[in-house]
């Protein structure tokens, strides 16, 4: 970091050359820091003792995690499934929908000023609001279940592969879009044939990454009634059944590690 | 015009394999396709739609700027708060845990375990982890940091990992050659490596955080998300657009300098 205001330090060598040495900012940095982190402490009301006293009872719970229910495994499958069909269903028609999105914000494929920063724009704001928010919003709009997960999802998944797709569009290869627009190609035939085959193995692992992504995020959007497994994960929690909470998790767990083997085995082949 | 045809008909025929990739996404797009159904949207649903847009657009903008700790910038500022400190506890724990997980470091066992144990960290999600310290030490803010301390490690970790497999040895074994004791290898010769990327890190995982930690109040932990639940049970629209343009303003606030921040750092 370069900050002007602080004094250098000259040193004369011997020679009688004069060395500039700049001070170091790491001390002003660690102050900050310092400071920063009293007055984080203040506001969220730290307790080093509660921790230390009652930290028992967070092993407690896990211990009680640990001994998962397996008969539990029958009632599971069912809202599994559907916490992966969200995600999938999110994931693939969110990505097919970020492409024309991404398009339309790509600046030196779209000469319009306003088009391209509006999308960009709109994309932006998708990304920042919080998917859980969308899912609570979605369920009062379309009712309790998959389809205020799915809404979620897609959303969250246009703004995240949309974006990335915009910055790939912007620093590809543009001279064969220019020789086939020469030719007289529209823009669309151009960017077909020009800079798709460049983005398109990019493209499709950030979309395998964000569905990788997206199956965590639906475990937990049942939370606020959007469907799939955190339905029950709200619920048995509210019953304070850790047992079967510790059922649930570890079939996550092992979903989540079955599907982002598979899927990081292709993004390695696209790459 | 020979040459080329002859190149292109050289060109390897996948239709095989492409047909197999469609056939099995579209098999895939089929089954889930179950999970978009409209028949339980709520005959309100598109008045109920047409109220949350109207209460974005119109927000209370006395909640937006009331100074009070009901107000939208005591919260954010609460909110901010559990993301920081989170990410400092997180990021002080997630040290001895990616050095045991980098396998030019330890063998390879012992690198093999945490790394799986990171990855059960990494799954469970912020939710769970908040209820569990909700019952420990009770609702508020407090909770929330101790879970994003949680959250923060498995992410840190995995990251921290891959900036301590790349360290350049050759600095040490030069710095030995030259008689070094084993504190200065690692104050002069480790410790510069990993600063820089380290605090790079740590603000990427400050940026998420802080996303995470607006949803965290959810499950009573603190911060912006408990009067975001309250005032959309209640259908108070307006107050739910005040405090969604708060958080939106202060999440891409924060992106922006993060993101200027990490280049400055990066680039040194």
């Amino acid at each position: 970091m370069n900050f002007n205001v602080l004094a250098k330090r000259h040193i004369t060598l011997q020679n009688g050359k004069v060395v500039v040495m700049k001070r170091s900012t790491t001390p002003l940095i660690i102050l900050i820091g310092l400071i920063l982190i009293y007055f984080s402490v203040q506001i969220t009301g730290f307790n080093m003792e509660a921790i230390i006293k009652r930290i028992d009872q967070f092993f407690v719970i896990l211990k009680e995690m640990m001994q998962p229910n397996f008969s539990y495994t029958t009632k599971l499958w069912q809202p599994l499934f559907d916490t992966i069909k969200m995600s999938l269903l999110g994931s693939i028609l969110g990505a097919i929908v970020a492409v024309p999105i991404a398009f339309c914000a790509s600046s030196n494929i779209i000469k319009n000023r306003f088009i391209v920063i509006s999308s960009k724009f709109f994309l932006s704001l998708l990304r920042t609001l919080p998917t859980l928010i969308v899912a609570l919003m979605a369920t009062f709009i379309f009712g309790l279940g998959t389809m205020a997960g799915f809404i979620a999802i897609f959303l969250f998944t246009i703004a995240y592969v949309g974006k990335l797709l915009y910055e790939q569009i912007e620093n590809a290869d543009m001279k064969a879009y220019e020789a086939m627009h020469s030719m007289g190609l529209t823009t669309v035939q151009s960017f077909r044939y020009a800079i798709l085959p460049q983005v398109l193995p990019n493209y499709l692992s950030t979309t395998l990454f964000c569905f990788e992504g997206n199956v965590r995020y639906a475990s937990i959007l049942g939370y606020v009634g959007a469907g799939g497994i955190g339905l029950l994960l709200n619920e048995n929690l509210g019953w304070r059944n850790y047992a079967n909470v510790g059922m649930i998790l570890v079939m996550l767990i092992v979903t989540v590690f079955i599907i982002e083997t598979i899927s990081e085995h292709f993004r390695k082949k696209l790459m | 015009m020979h040459t080329i045809e002859h190149q292109l008909s050289q060109e390897p025929t996948r239709r095989l394999s492409n047909l197999a990739t469609s056939i099995i996404i579209i098999a895939l797009l089929l089954w889930s396709v179950t999970a978009f159904n409209l028949s339980n949207l709520s005959e309100n649903g598109l008045t109920i739609a047409k109220n949350i847009f109207k209460g974005i657009f119109n927000p209370d903008l006395s909640l937006l700027f009331s100074i009070t700790k009901q107000g939208v910038p005591y919260l954010l500022v609460e909110t901010m708060a559990i993301a920081f400190l989170g990410t400092i506890v997180g990021a002080i724990l997630a040290i001895p845990l990616a050095f045991l997980s980098a396998s030019t470091i330890v063998p390879k066992p012992i690198a093999f375990i945490v790394r799986l144990f990171l990855i059960v960290v990494r799954t469970i999600p912020a939710i769970v982890y908040g209820l569990m310290f909700v019952r420990v030490v009770g609702l508020g803010p407090f909770a929330g940091v101790l879970t994003m301390s949680l959250t923060s490690i498995g992410m840190l970790s995995k990251l921290y990992v891959d900036v301590i497999e790349d360290l350049d040895t050759s600095i040490l074994e030069s710095m030995e050659s030259i008689g070094c004791t084993t504190f200065e290898k690692i104050r002069y010769g480790i410790f510069p490596q990993l600063s820089a990327l380290f605090i790079s890190i740590m603000i990427y995982r400050f940026d998420m955080n802080l996303r995470d930690a607006a949803i965290l109040g959810l499950v009573g932990a603190g911060g912006i998300g408990a009067p975001l639940i309250f005032a959309m049970n209640a259908y108070k629209w307006s107050e739910v657009g005040a405090i969604l343009i708060g958080l939106i303003v202060l999440i891409l606030l924060v992106e922006f300098i993060s993101n200027k921040i990490r280049t400055q750092i990066v680039r040194g």
